[in-house]
């Protein structure tokens, strides 16, 4: 699938200051039945947003309207557990371009970069930096240069870098997907296969 | 120098990407109903078949019921994803082991049942405990919908190459303690992280003493630790094993294979890049007490306190106590439980069936508890039938249901209550994962079992 090609990107950030959010909260199991790549937005960390009478829990971040923008800021180990890809949907379509951690679990970091989502991982000082320049201010804006891989905090100018794997970056900014490529090596796979 | 990672990795290189991941071959990839559907959409809309339907092969387990199977299955969704992944595979020409089927199972059971998993290979499936295969000597892992997309398409994935890890256990391992004490142990004292980045080689005299089934059972936990995947490196219990199953290498081929994975070993000089050991004599009975794998405790022990723990951190763990409504210092050992379930491709073959009939044989069920008794496969439930197993369930008040994944993910109908406690034989006990507001206490088939006769979290060592 074409995603939207990432360059520069420049808003405000949802925090979201709890570790180890697993993808059984991102995106609960019973919502994986779908048999197509769409409206998991909606039940994205549904048992976090809404109550068991489906009415929004009014403190969790997401139902606050004082926050908003393309970037989620998530404590430490974001994204552990199960492999469903369907996390990165969910984060996808809810129109997060940017997941910021100080820690990512693998398997998640893999499918976000595959499904355009950028994992940002900076380290816990930075963070907690971050998560305090969201509670002094909901608005305050980041920004995020995938070009010259750099994390700024607007407001006090103060910045860090973050390592993407090259191929990846490649991939990102051309809103290419590893699948594209892959069949161009057609050749090559056939005669490794021979070997 | 090669670690027996580095080995069957090397092998299947086509080719590194300049300043990125490896293009890595494929040996064997195992399909499911829900993360398949979108991938085989994808590779429609491209405009492609799948590369090498041979080397895949497809069951439905997440999210179909364990009980009256020869039924249509009630609910739509699930019936849906059920039928595209027949007609999926009808389509690709892959062969599709359908509901009722004897080939019937949960993935990671049926593969290494049919002799489909073999040391050596590259095993890949839209699934976390793919890790499960790596108990044979082979490099498997969980991917994502778009990988099993790539995997359709070129029977290749774009992989960066892990770092090593290396987890030894020596020694001989306590009475009562099974492999999956083992691997709630590890996972406690190297937290649901500490694996990251790392694909884990297990060895040692205690690894080493485990049966295929144990073998299993860790390296399927091996990525709860946060690592790619688990191996143990094949020996003469993995080739007894392997030895004439249905598409396992017969006659000539199969010495030829034999003399090849026989050199399936880190060599004594490999470089691995972390490195840990333990004693076996240090591990007890594990219990998890909170709302992730890495918070397991010895189960004679109390719950731990928060003191040394700050910031979040701390918050976390007491959100996770909350949860569960258990208090720090609490002893878990004559806490009141709901529910156990035995089965899951953790614990669902038939040594953990065997263990379980055997601890509840001549006892009974207590009236407090639910019990799901899920066979991993239709393999394991004919075998459980023909061994008597059955009968000692059933007088102790047990009932046999049929293969799937049930309780271990709740996306079918057997969902854990909310605010109840499950003692369960799966392997993960993030919150809402058994159903919403469930809690689950992770252990093994044996402690389970303890449980499931006292209806108390109970200490089977009392009984043995
Ligand atoms: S039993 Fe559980 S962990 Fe295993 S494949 Fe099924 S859902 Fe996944």
């Amino acid at each position: 699938m074409a995603y939207d090609k990432f360059t520069t990107l420049t808003s405000p950030a949802v925090p979201l200051p709890i570790e180890n959010i697993d993808t059984d909260q991102i995106i609960p199991a019973r919502f994986l039945k779908a048999v197509e790549r769409k409206g998991f937005g909606d039940n994205l960390f549904r048992d976090w947003r809404y109550d068991k009478s489906s009415q929004p829990i009014a403190d969790f971040p997401l139902n606050q309207s004082k926050y908003s923008g393309k970037i989620l800021v998530g404590g430490k180990n974001f994204g552990s557990g199960s492999s469903r890809e369907h996390a990165a949907w969910a984060i996808y379509d809810y129109g997060f371009r940017v997941v910021v951690s100080s820690f990512f679990a693998d398997i998640f970091q893999g499918n976000a970069l595959n499904n355009g989502i950028l994992p940002v991982v900076v380290s816990p000082e930075f963070l907690e930096k971050i998560f305090t320049a969201i509670e002094a201010d909901q608005d305050t804006p980041f920004e995020v240069d995938l070009q010259n891989q750099k994390f700024t905090i607007c407001a006090s100018g103060e910045s860090i870098g973050f390592d993407i794997n090259p191929y990846k970056k490649h991939c990102l900014t051309h809103g290419l997907d590893d699948i594209d490529y892959l069949v161009s090596m057609k050749e090559e796979i056939a005669a490794f296969e021979t070997k | 120098m090669k670690t027996l990672f580095d080995k069957i990795w090397d092998s299947h290189v086509v080719k590194e990407v300049e300043g990125g991941p490896s293009v890595l071959y494929i040996d064997q990839h195992l399909i499911h109903e829900v993360t398949s559907p979108v991938a085989f959409l994808g590779l429609e809309k491209r405009g492609l078949k799948v590369l090498r339907p041979e080397k895949t092969i497809a069951t439905p387990d997440h999210n179909v019921p364990t009980i009256n199977q020869h039924l249509s299955i009630i609910d739509e969704l699930s019936r849906n994803q059920v039928e595209m992944l027949k007609k999926n595979c009808a389509t690709h020409g892959i062969v599709y082991h359908g509901l009722g089927s004897e080939g019937h199972g949960v993935v990671h059971i049926i593969g290494p049942e049919m002799g489909i998993t073999q040391p050596g290979m590259t095993i890949v499936c839209g699934d976390s405990h793919t890790s499960t295969h790596g108990a044979f000597g082979a490099i498997a892992f969980g991917i994502g919908t778009s990988e099993v997309e790539m995997v359709f398409a070129s029977q290749c994935i774009m992989q960066p190459k892990p770092k090593k890890m290396l987890i030894s256990v020596n020694g001989k391992l306590n009475k009562g303690v099974t492999a999956k004490d083992i691997a709630l142990y590890v996972i406690a004292q190297i937290s649901t992280s500490g694996g990251t980045g790392h694909f884990v080689e297990f060895a040692g005299s205690a690894i080493e003493s485990l049966s295929m089934e144990g073998r299993m059972t860790l390296c399927n936990m091996s990525i709860e630790c946060g690592a790619r995947g688990g191996m143990i490196a094949p020996d003469q219990t993995t080739f007894d094993y392997v030895k004439g199953r249905q598409f396992a290498p017969k006659g000539e081929d199969w010495d030829t294979a034999l003399a090849y994975w026989k050199t399936l070993k880190s060599d004594a000089d490999a470089v691995f890049d972390t490195i840990y050991e333990y004693e076996g004599a240090d591990i007890e009975p594990m219990i998890t007490f909170g709302t992730n794998p890495g918070m397991g405790i010895g189960i004679s022990e109390n719950v731990p306190n928060s003191d040394k723990l700050t910031g979040s951190d701390k918050l976390t763990y007491e959100k996770s106590l909350k949860y569960m409504g258990y208090n720090q210092g609490d002893k878990m050992v004559g806490k009141q439980i709901d529910y156990v379930f035995v089965g899951s491709c953790t614990n669902g073959r038939i040594e953990d069936f065997r263990s379980f009939a055997q601890f509840v044989k001549g006892k009974k069920k207590a009236d407090n508890v639910t019990a799901w008794i899920v066979p991993g496969s239709r393999a394991v439930e004919k075998q459980i039938i023909a061994e008597g197993l059955v009968e000692i369930l059933e007088a102790a008040g047990f009932e046999l249901r049929q293969p799937g994944c049930s309780a271990c993910l709740a996306m079918n109908d057997d969902k854990i209550p909310e605010g109840k406690y499950s003692v369960s034989t799966s392997n993960r006990n993030f919150e809402g994962r058994q159903g919403p507001g469930a809690r689950t206490l992770l252990a093994s088939p044996l402690t389970a079992a303890a449980a499931a006769v006292t209806g108390v979290i109970t200490d089977p060592r009392e009984f043995l």
